[in-house]
C-alpha cells in the first residue's frame, strides 16, 4: 500500500524545505545559513523566513567570500541582510590568504578550490556545528548522492563511502564535539523548480540574472566574462554580448550563456528548453576533472 | 513543470550486484530525454567506462563517484529527478552489494516502488540470489509496490521458456512475501527493449513497457484521509503583540486534516483543547492538511514541546510494541544497551526487549529465539519505551508507523523501524 499528499509540486517542495529548516536549527547548537546572493540561497532564505517568521533567524547568514564577486551580488547581499534585519557574518577568502592558509599559484586564479579552506576556519572560529546550503542534487553527480543532512568529520570531510542511513524523512543529526552538519533543504529541488518558486514568490535577485550586455571573449563553448581578474588575452576577441548567468558564483570560474531573456518567465521558457546542464554551461571549475566537484566536497566544500 | 496536478512517483531500484540496475536508471533518464547534452558528452568521454567504441555506458549516469566507476559497482544512493507530461519522477538507484544494504534502505524509504531487477541469465534452475530476495523483503517491508524486471534478455535470446522459469521464481517469492499479482517485465536494460517503449524483440510478452506500468500506478492512499497526526518541531513564542503572548507550535502535519475550531489531543495522557489559529508565514488557513507546513494555536495553554504530539481520531499509545527492524550498523545489537528512538520529532529512551525472530534470507524462514542482531539483518521485535509512543501500526500510517534507533554513544543511526502492533 503506497500513500500520497495532495499538495501541488511546489507546495510540496516548499513544505519539504521548511520543514528541513526547522529541524536543522532544533538539532543544532549553533548553525548558519550560507548566503551568497546566488538565486538558490536567495530561495532558501526565503524559505528560511516562511520556517521562522515571525520570530528573528534562529541562525546568521554566512558568506565565504572569495573576494571575486561580480558587481552587484555583494551588495544585494549585504542590502538583503539589512532590510530583513538579520546578523550576517563574512568569511574572507582574502583573509586566509594572509594567514597563510591559502597559497595561490597566482594572484589571480581561481579562489574557488580555497573556499573550502575558509569555510572550515570561518566554523572554526563562530563554532558552527551545522551550515544550511543551497545545493541541490540535480546540479551534479557528486551532489546527486549527498543525504540532506550529510554529516562531516572533524576536518569537515564528507566521506561518500560511508555515509549515514537516512531514513524517511526522520533525520539524526547528532554529532561528537568538532564534526558538523551540512543541511540542503533544496536537495529534491531542479533548477526549473527554483525558477518557477522565484517567479510565483517573487523573489528579489540580483541583476546579473537577467540579460545584460557584457563584454566576453570566446574560450571553448564558453564565452568568459572579461574582469579585472580575467582579462582578456593579448590579441583576443573583446564582444559586448547580450547574456545572462545561470550560477553565479567566482569570477574566475562562472561564465554567462547568450540570451536575451531578460525576466522570469523568459528564463523559464528558455530553461525549459535548455538541452545543457546549469553547471555543464557555465562552470569551468568543473571541466577541469570528472571528479571535481566530489573532490571539493571531501575537502569540506559544501 | 507546471504546478498543475503532477503526480510523483518515487522509484527505487533494487536486486543484485550487476544485476543492471544503474544502467536502467541511466537508460530510463536517457530514453525519457532526461539528459542533457553535456551530461551525454561526459559519459563518452567518461573514464572506466565499460562501454564498447561510440557506446555510453549509461550506468554512469547514477554511478558518479570516482570509485564507482573505478570499480563498476554502486556505493550510495543517487537521486535524479525528470517528468513526463502526466508524472514527476524521483528516481533513485540503490547499491546491490549486501555491504551496502543500509544506503538501498536508505533509497527505499524514500521511494513508492521498487524495481527488483534479475540477471535472466545467471539464474540456476530458476534459484533467485540472496540479495534479490533480500531486497524484495526490504522493500515489501518497507510499504512499497514492487515491480520486476528480467533483465538481460538479450544474453538468452529473448527466450519465452527462460523468462516462464524466472517469473515463476518471482511468483514464488512474491507469494511467500505476500506480495500480490506484481508486474513482471522482461526487458534489456543496455538496449531499452521493453523499457520506456515497447519492443518488438519479445512478441510473445502482452504487458506494457516498464514505464508506463511505474506511469500508470494507482495512487494509494490519501494521507489527508488518514487520523490527524502532527508532531511539533518547534515552539514558537510571539510576545508584545496586542494579542496575549501566545505560543504556537511548528510542524508539519503528517496525515489528516485539521480545521480552526476543532478539538485536538496532546499527547499520551490526551489532553484535549480546540485549534485557534493555523498559519503560515503570509496566510492565516482555516484548514491545513497532510503535508503542509503550519504553525497551529490552541485555545489553551497546553505546554506542549517539541516532540510532542497533536491527534484526532484514535489514538493509542504503549510502552511495549512489537515492530520489524532492519538493523542498519556495524555494531551489534547489545541487549544491555537503550537506544534513542525517534519517532516524529521525538526522541524517547528505548530498549529491545527481546527478539521474536529474524529472517534467514536464503529461504524466507523465519529463524526463532534470542539471538544477536548484526548488520543487515531484517527481524520482528519487541520494543521497551521508558514513556508511551503512539503505536500507529506502519501499514496503517507509514508517516507515524515509522522510527529509527539511534546508538547514544556512537550517534549511529543503528536501525529502521516500523511498527507492527501494540501490546
Ligand atoms: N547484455 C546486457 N548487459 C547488461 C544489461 N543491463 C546491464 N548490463 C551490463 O551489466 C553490467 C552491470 O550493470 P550495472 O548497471 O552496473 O549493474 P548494477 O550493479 O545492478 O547497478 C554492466 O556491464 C552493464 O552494461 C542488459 O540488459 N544486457
Ligand atoms: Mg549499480
Amino acid at each position: 500500500m503506497t500513500f500520497f499528499s495532495r499538495l501541488l509540486h511546489l507546495d510540496r517542495l516548499e513544505s519539504e524545505a521548511i520543514y528541513i529548516l526547522r529541524e536543522a536549527a532544533a538539532q543544532s547548537r549553533n548553525p548558519a545559513l550560507l548566503f551568497s546572493g546566488g538565486k538558490d540561497s536567495a530561495v532558501l532564505l526565503h524559505l528560511a523566513l516562511k520556517a521562522f517568521r515571525p520570530e528573528r533567524l534562529p541562525f546568521p547568514l554566512l558568506h565565504v567570500d572569495t573576494g571575486h564577486n561580480f558587481e552587484g551580488v555583494t551588495q544585494f547581499r549585504d542590502e538583503t541582510a539589512a532590510r530583513l534585519g538579520e546578523r550576517l557574518v563574512v568569511a574572507h577568502v582574502e583573509e586566509s590568504i594572509q594567514r597563510g592558509s591559502v597559497r595561490l599559484a597566482s594572484p589571480t586564479a581561481s579562489r574557488n578550490a580555497a573556499q573550502a579552506v575558509t569555510l572550515l576556519e570561518a566554523i572554526e572560529t563562530h563554532g558552527f556545528d551545522l551550515l544550511l546550503g543551497g545545493a541541490r542534487r540535480d546540479e551534479d553527480k557528486a551532489r546527486a548522492k549527498e543525504r540532506v543532512f550529510s554529516h562531516r568529520d572533524a576536518f569537515g570531510a564528507w566521506n561518500p563511502k560511508s555515509q549515514r542511513p537516512e531514513l524517511w524523512d526522520l533525520y539524526n543529526g547528532r554529532l561528537q564535539t568538532g564534526e558538523n552538519f551540512r543541511v540542503f533543504p533544496l536537495s529534491n529541488w531542479t533548477e526549473l523548480d527554483i525558477w518557477t518558486y522565484i517567479e510565483r514568490e517573487k523573489i528579489a535577485l540580483p541583476s546579473l540574472y537577467f540579460a545584460h550586455v557584457r563584454p566576453v571573449v570566446r574560450d571553448g563553448d564558453y564565452w568568459r566574462p572579461v574582469t579585472p581578474v580575467t582579462p582578456a588575452a593579448e590579441g583576443q576577441l573583446v564582444e559586448n554580448r547580450l547574456v545572462r548567468f545561470r550560477t553565479v558564483g567566482d569570477m574566475t570560474c562562472t561564465c554567462p550563456i547568450e540570451s536575451n531573456a531578460a525576466d522570469v518567465s523568459a528564463i523559464i521558457a528558455e530553461t525549459r528548453l535548455s538541452t545543457l546542464s546549469e553547471r555543464g554551461a557555465t562552470r569551468m571549475d568543473d571541466k577541469v576533472n570528472e571528479a571535481a566537484m566530489e573532490r571539493r566536497k571531501r575537502e569540506g566544500y559544501f | 513543470m507546471t504546478q498543475a496536478q503532477t503526480k510523483l512517483v518515487r522509484i527505487v531500484t533494487a536486486g543484485s550486484v550487476d544485476d543492471g540496475k544503474s544502467t536502467l536508471i541511466g537508460r530510463i533518464l536517457h530514453d525519457s530525454q532526461a539528459l542533457m547534452s553535456d551530461q551525454v558528452d561526459a559519459l563518452s568521454n567518461a573514464r572506466f567506462s565499460r562501454a564498447e567504441e561510440g557506446d555510453l555506458d549509461l550506468s554512469f549516469v547514477t554511478d558518479g563517484l570516482e570509485s564507482e566507476r573505478e570499480q563498476g559497482i554502486t556505493i550510495d544512493v543517487a537521486y535524479r529527478y525528470f517528468a513526463t507530461p502526466q508524472t514527476s519522477f524521483i528516481v533513485i538507484d540503490a547499491p546491490g552489494h549486501e555491504q551496502y544494504t543500509r544506503n538501498m534502505v536508505t533509497g527505499a524509504s524514500n521511494a513508492d516502488v521498487a524495481i527488483v531487477l534479475v540477471d535472466a541469465s545467471r539464474l540456476h534452475q530458476g534459484a533467485l540470489k540472496v540479495q534479490t530476495r533480500r531486497h524484495a523483503t526490504i522493500a515489501h517491508l518497507l510499504g512499497l509496490k514492487v515491480v520486476f524486471a528480467v533483465n538481460k534478455m538479450d544474453l538468452v535470446n529473448w527466450s519465452q521458456k527462460v523468462f516462464l522459469e524466472v517469473e515463476e521464481s518471482l511468483r514464488r517469492l512474491s507469494r511467500s512475501l505476500g506480495i500480490t499479482n506484481p508486474a513482471i517485465v522482461p526487458i534489456n536494460a543496455r538496449s531499452g527493449d521493453n523499457v520506456v517503449s515497447k519492443s518488438h524483440a519479445a512478441s510473445w510478452y502482452e504487458g506494457a513497457s516498464l514505464l508506463d506500468i511505474l506511469q500508470s500506478q494507482g495512487e494509494g492512499t490519501d494521507l489527508s484521509e488518514l487520523p490527524f497526526r502532527f508532531s511539533i518541531q518547534r515552539v514558537v513564542r510571539v510576545d508584545g503583540h496586542t494579542r496575549d503572548a501566545q505560543r504556537g507550535y511548528a510542524g508539519r502535519i503528517a496525515s489528516g486534516q485539521v480545521a480552526v475550531g476543532e478539538e485536538v489531543f496532546v499527547g499520551p495522557n490526551r489532553r484535549p483543547t480546540k485549534i485557534s489559529r493555523i498559519e503560515t508565514y503570509d496566510q492565516s488557513l482555516e484548514r491545513a492538511e497532510a503535508g503542509q507546513s503550519v504553525t497551529l494555536y490552541t485555545e489553551d495553554e497546553v505546554d506542549a514541546a517539541r516532540g510532542d504530539l497533536l491527534t484526532r481520531g484514535e489514538a493509542t499509545y504503549a510502552k511495549r510494541v512489537t515492530a520489524d527492524l532492519c538493523w542498519l550498523d556495524d555494531q551489534v545489537w547489545d541487549p544491555r544497551r537503550r537506544y534513542l528512538l525517534q519517532q516524529g520529532t521525538a526522541n524517547i529512551t528505548a530498549k529491545i526487549e527481546s527478539v521474536l525472530h529474524i529472517r534467514d534470507m536464503r529461504d524466507l524462514s523465519e529463524v526463532r529465539g534470542d539471538q544477536a542482531l548484526k548488520l543487515n539483518d531484517i527481524a520482528l521485535v519487541q520494543l521497551q519505551t521508558q514513556t508511551p509512543i503512539l503505536a500507529d501500526l506502519f501499514q496503517d500510517n507509514p508517516k507515524t508507523g515509522a522510527f529509527i534507533l539511534i546508538d547514544p554513544d556512537t550517534n549511529q543511526t543503528a536501525a529502521a523501524g516500523m511498527i507492527r502492533g501494540a501490546t
